[in-house]
């Protein structure tokens, strides 16, 4: 099956500063990609380059087989695109806004009023459909947002922080409307620094910093290479008097105080809860729990982006 | 078949421009409050006739409504957060700024009626070469909201800035342009400098159109502010295809 998004050796340099650095990734039709980074990373110039809003300084793009630089407009129909704080026209109001992009997208009358009535219902919006978008909450306007990149039923969404700042509920109802679009066949590139998230939505997920790719590959494979980010965590009823005989442990490589309780860092997860056990029984110590945890999207995020 | 896509989509953006900008307060002081203003220092401060000074109103009104929304339009759009998802869309560069210029053109000819028919209704004004008057507002038009969008080149995102340097231009065009006075009657350095502006086309085109009279002839006139026209058009959106991305970096 032909690629969504095909990327190679995309760099992007504003005067001196290199800020993609000879990157190059495919996305599969269907999958939602997580593109995730550190602040400054690239993500969003990455973002930019693949919805045409800035010209790459060398590397090709493929959107749905199309080459963005000799068929932009054939490749800019196919996508639908969520900028990183983007705003409706404020001036306008929900049902105009949703009439322009579908007039932008050279929808028919009928077809982008009907598509209208059918995204402002699915988004809970029917009710302020003739309010200006001045008065709406960013969690309304980012829904609004999202609307507006679909009122043409694109094959390809990009997401750029579809939920920095909203409240739980809005967020978690985005979340849930990418699900759904995911669903129904739309592939989903989602730009993010929202790791819980990426973990929860993204069936693969490239890792960037400093302008290079780091990790391209399932949340859960990232996860299984990463075998130093493993640990044991174990409450006693009773604190220790340091943390010396905790990291005196065989195979434990650090020890941190975590709530009420430790962790410890090993790449021997199970051998070292014996250890614990046994240490408990010297120390006169009861375990109340005792926990061995696999690395999770964050540790290895922290971990590829420190060693980057 | 892509040209009349990008047809429509610059049509769209005319339209969501006139909602947006065109009934904005500012707009419509700088576009006719002013021109209304400076019309009036004129005729009861120097005692000229009203029916003289009609065709540089007729001119100055379209100059600064055509030229008036046209310039922040980008920068606003940048700074409010909207211009990069028009920017992801299916409409080109040049079909967004046609938009801009469509809507600029569109607003000058519809309110460059008002002082038009204050002329023709309440001063006695009479249609001398209807023709010509429909060709210069047409081509003024043009003229007038490309060179708002060739001051919207400049890649910032603060509209004030642009504001600045559209005023810096426009106003001291007033004075060269035969608005206040027949050309015939500047000083020789004025006469000189006046070729320059494509708002002298306009009102000498004007004189022709209301008064029967102008400097240069009619097809001087025509021929040199279509050359501006295009000339402001292209280049605007030469550059505006440029500076596009270096707006939304």
């Amino acid at each position: 099956m032909a690629c969504a998004i095909q990327v190679s050796d995309l760099t992007k340099s504003f005067g001196g500063l290199l800020a993609v650095d000879h990157i190059a990734f495919e996305v599969k039709r269907g999958e939602i990609f997580g593109f995730l980074g550190p602040n400054g990373a690239g993500k969003t110039t990455t973002q930019r380059m693949l919805t045409t809003v800035l010209k790459p300084t060398s590397g090709t793009i493929a959107i749905m087989g199309y080459d963005l630089r000799k068929a932009p407009f054939e490749a800019k129909m196919q996508m639908g695109v969520v900028p990183e704080s983007a705003n409706p026209y404020l001036d306008l109001t929900a049902w105009q806004n949703l009439m322009l992009m579908g007039q932008l997208y050279g929808l028919g009358k009928k077809r982008r009023r009907a598509r209208a009535e059918a995204l402002l219902a699915f988004f809970g919006l029917s009710d302020r459909s003739r309010s200006k978008t001045r008065g709406f909450s960013k969690g309304m306007k980012q829904r609004l947002i999202l609307a507006m990149a679909l009122i043409h039923r694109p094959r390809l969404l990009f997401l750029d922080e579809p939920t920095a700042g909203l409240d739980v509920q809005s967020a978690r109802l985005i979340r849930e409307h990418v699900v759904d679009l995911n669903g129904k066949g739309t592939t989903v590139f989602l730009t993010t620094h929202n790791i819980e998230e990426a973990e929860g939505l993204c069936d693969r997920v490239a890792i960037i910093d400093g302008g290079r790719i780091v990790a391209v590959d399932r949340p859960a494979a990232l996860r299984a290479a990463l075998r130093s980010a493993q640990s044991v965590e174990v409450v006693f009823d009773r604190g220790l008097d340091g943390l010396e005989s905790l990291e005196a442990l065989p195979h434990v490589t650090g020890v941190k105080k975590a709530g009420e309780g430790y962790r410890l860092h090993t790449d021997q997860p199970g051998e070292v809860a014996c250890l614990v056990a046994d240490l408990a029984r010297a120390k006169k110590r009861k375990i109340l729990r005792l926990n061995t945890l696999g690395p999770n999207l964050e540790d290895v995020f922290v971990c590829l982006t420190r060693k980057a | 078949m892509r040209f009349k896509w990008q047809v429509r989509f610059s049509l769209a953006i005319a339209k969501k421009d006139a909602r947006i900008y065109y009934l904005k307060g500012p707009v419509l002081i700088f576009g006719l409050f002013f021109p209304l203003c400076l019309f009036g220092a004129f005729v009861f401060g120097r005692k000229i006739s009203p029916t003289l000074l009609m065709p540089g109103l007729l001119g100055m009104t379209l100059f600064f409504i055509s030229s008036s929304a046209t310039p922040v339009i980008a920068p606003w759009e940048a700074l409010n957060k909207t211009l990069e998802r028009l920017v992801s869309t299916p409409a080109s560069v040049s079909a967004i700024i046609a938009g801009d210029i469509l809507a600029g053109f569109a607003y000058g000819i519809l309110v460059s009626l008002v002082p038009l028919g204050v002329g023709l209704f309440a001063f006695g004004l009479t249609l001398v070469r209807p023709a010509v008057l429909i060709l210069t507002l047409i081509l003024s038009a043009v003229c007038f909201a490309g060179l708002g969008t060739l001051f919207s080149t400049l890649p910032t995102t603060i509209p004030s800035n642009i504001m600045l340097l559209s005023n810096l231009v426009r106003l001291p065009l007033l004075f060269i342009s035969g608005v206040f006075m027949p050309l015939e009657r500047m000083p020789g350095w004025g006469k000189a400098l006046s070729v320059i502006s494509p708002l002298t086309y306009t009102c000498d085109l004007a004189r022709h159109a209301l008064l029967g009279r102008g400097y240069f002839s009619i097809s001087r006139g025509l021929v040199t502010l279509f050359v501006f026209a295009v000339a402001f058009v292209f280049s605007s959106i030469q550059i505006h295809k440029k500076t596009m991305s270096k707006r939304l970096a």
